[in-house]
């Protein structure tokens, strides 16, 4: 499984906070990626997991700090440049074309400037037929590809499509390191499993991933490596099982330590 | 006996079997589903390529087929970015002004003949339109609709008081079209090319970009596409009709002035999407096909015109607010029928 991980940094985010008037919702977080990694982000509600990842894609433009990119500093960039080199992300709020049939969905990113230069999902520079490279990504996503649930307006689908849908847009692009915040929530447990090892595949091609989670359990299968954050704040990183046992992680999902 | 319980029904709408026929390559199976898909499409275009030819003996009510084309393309533009794009834009006059004092300007001042002017106004109008809309592109909603409002109003005060472009009273003795029939048949096949031309794009990929952004923003941004580069090429692309109608309709009035700035010319294509439908590219231009001739025949009612004008226009969006091309295509391609809940 490690075969592909190496120690060189690809995402470095150093000293980043984000302030909303008073509010900290991130503060002076540090945290660095390395190539192959699959690195989760945890904390309570509002600990400011989604505004760190709208402040490294570029969503929203962080107080203090920077990010850098494979050694190339990041912050301040459009969000459009950043998703064009390779760094690209899910919605926790699904952002779907509703009025486009599901594969229809996939063939905007399919026609970014990124996937011109690049090519979708498994190579060659893309100019003709995005319908067909559509479909093979969602069907690799695990859209019955002779059922008519890729041809369904993306707005009919139920939530579990639609979380594959976000994760298809990224493939798309071809990434090289996404970020998915809470692909599992709001999913069964089948559902999860499933997933699971479409995740572990990506990363075993060497897609780099961060996730945001909730669900723990099944986080801690796939992720080499978690931070947790709470008010804004780093508590502590490491292995997953070391993260979860640390008391302050504890403190902050369970409150404090004697309610135990 | 207990109370009487209320049946409650809603209408079910299932597509008619002719309809998803024609949909795959079976179309092609008889002449009855081939005839389901270019009937329609085929009485369209005879209309408009007969619509000269019946209207010759009538010189007057010509001028009115005319006038409707100029509406027509004027409310594409306006139906392609409000319902395609998603920029409210309460400035086709802009649009058509820019594009008629280009050619009046490539006529007037350079002696090319309408055949040529017309054209490159086109392309120059709506770059020029669209270099002097690009800073408001990152507003959304009533904010972009306002300040759309605000430039045609500004271009007339503009000319007025600094009197360039001819000043109030614009440019005269512009060249006209060498006959009755080029004149015609030339706004038709205009209009005809914008029409065709844009709703092939809007299902194109690249159309589907530009819808995209309407649709949801923050995913094309995610998708690595600018979105105000996006939105800069459709604004081109809807100017480019605004413009022509401009250029070709001083020609054939040979004058323009600042009333081809004038608000009516930014309200009525607005009125012509809403009556045809919006979202459809061919309502608006249905639309235009209704008002114009209304307004017309409205004029024996003196100055209770606008009156009568403004009850049918309300009429329609109230009762009717989808539009004759959206209700018309769904009873074509559907039936409908009661079922209890």
């Amino acid at each position: 499984m490690s075969t592909h991980r190496t120690h060189e940094p690809i995402l470095e985010v150093r000293g980043l906070s984000k302030h909303f008037g008073g509010v900290k919702a991130v503060d002076n977080v540090s945290l660095t990626v390395n190539q192959g990694d699959v690195v989760g982000i945890i904390g309570p509600n509002g600990s400011g997991k989604t505004t760190l990842i709208n402040c490294i894609t570029g969503f929203l433009k962080p107080t203090h700090g920077e990010v850098a990119f494979r050694g190339k500093k990041i912050t301040g960039m459009k969000p459009h440049k950043i998703a064009d080199m390779g760094i690209n992300r899910t919605f926790q709020i699904m952002r779907p074309y509703f009025s486009l049939p599901a594969y229809k969905n996939l063939v905007i990113p399919l026609s970014s400037p990124r996937a011109k230069r690049i090519g979708g999902w498994r190579g060659g520079g893309l100019h003709g037929d995005r319908d067909t490279v559509a479909v093979d990504i969602l069907e690799e996503l695990g859209f019955e590809r002779d059922s008519r649930v890729p041809y369904k307006l993306a707005g009919t689908l139920p939530t579990g499509y639609l979380k594959r849908l976000e994760l298809g847009r990224c493939l798309a692009l071809r990434p090289e390191l996404i970020i998915c915040d809470e692909v599992f929530s709001g999913l069964s447990a089948s559902e999860i499993s499933s997933l699971v090892p479409l995740i572990e595949k990506l990363n075993a091609q060497g897609i780099t991933i961060i996730m945001i989670e909730h669900r723990l359990a099944e986080l801690f299968r796939v992720a080499n490596r978690v931070m947790a954050l709470s008010s804004g704040e780093k508590i502590t990183e490491g292995a997953p099982d070391e993260v979860i046992n640390h008391p302050k992680v504890r403190e902050a999902y369970l409150g404090v330590e004697e309610a135990l | 006996m207990g109370a009487p319980v209320m049946e409650q029904k809603r209408k079910e709408r299932i597509d008619r079997g002719i309809k998803v026929r024609s949909e795959t390559l079976y179309a092609l199976s008889s002449w009855e589903e081939i005839g389901y898909l270019i009937t329609p499409r085929v009485l369209f275009i005879a209309a408009f390529l007969l619509m000269p030819i019946l209207l010759s003996p009538w010189p007057y009510w010509s001028r009115v087929g005319l006038s409707m084309c100029i509406l027509a393309l004027l409310a594409i533009s306006f139906d392609f970015l409000a319902n395609y794009v998603g920029l409210v834009c309460l400035g086709g006059a802009f649009f058509y002004g820019v594009g008629g004092y280009t050619s009046a300007l490539l006529n007037t001042q350079l002696g090319l003949p309408p055949m040529l002017a017309i054209p490159i106004a086109t392309l120059i109008g709506a770059f020029l339109c669209t270099a002097m809309l690009a800073p408001c592109l990152p507003l959304r909603g009533i904010y972009f609709a306002i300040v759309t409002l605000m430039y045609p109003l500004l271009m007339t005060r503009l000319i007025e008081a600094m009197d360039i472009l001819g000043g109030t009273e614009g440019f005269r003795g512009i060249e006209g079209f060498s006959s009755p029939w080029t004149e015609q048949y030339g706004l038709i096949f205009g209009l005809f090319f914008f029409l065709f031309g844009l709703r092939r794009l809007v299902n194109e990929d690249q159309g589907l970009v530009i819808r995209a952004v309407k649709d949801n923003d923050q995913s094309v941004r995610a998708s690595g596409i600018s979105v105000t580069w996006t939105k800069t090429k459709a604004v081109f692309l809807a100017s480019l009709p605004g413009c022509f109608a401009g250029a070709y309709y001083i020609h054939m009035y040979s004058n323009v002035g600042i009333s081809a700035f004038a608000l009516d010319l930014s309200i009525m294509p607005i009125a012509a999407t809403v009556i045809g439908g919006g979202g459809t590219l061919i309502g608006p231009v249905i639309g235009a096909a209704l008002l114009v001739p209304l307004s017309e025949a409205l004029r024996d009612f003196g100055s209770l015109r606008i009156v009568v004008y403004a009850l049918v226009l309300t009429g329609f969006v109230v009762f009717r607010s989808e539009g004759i091309m959206n209700v018309v295509s769904r009873k074509y391609q559907q039936f409908e029928r009661w079922v209890k809940v």
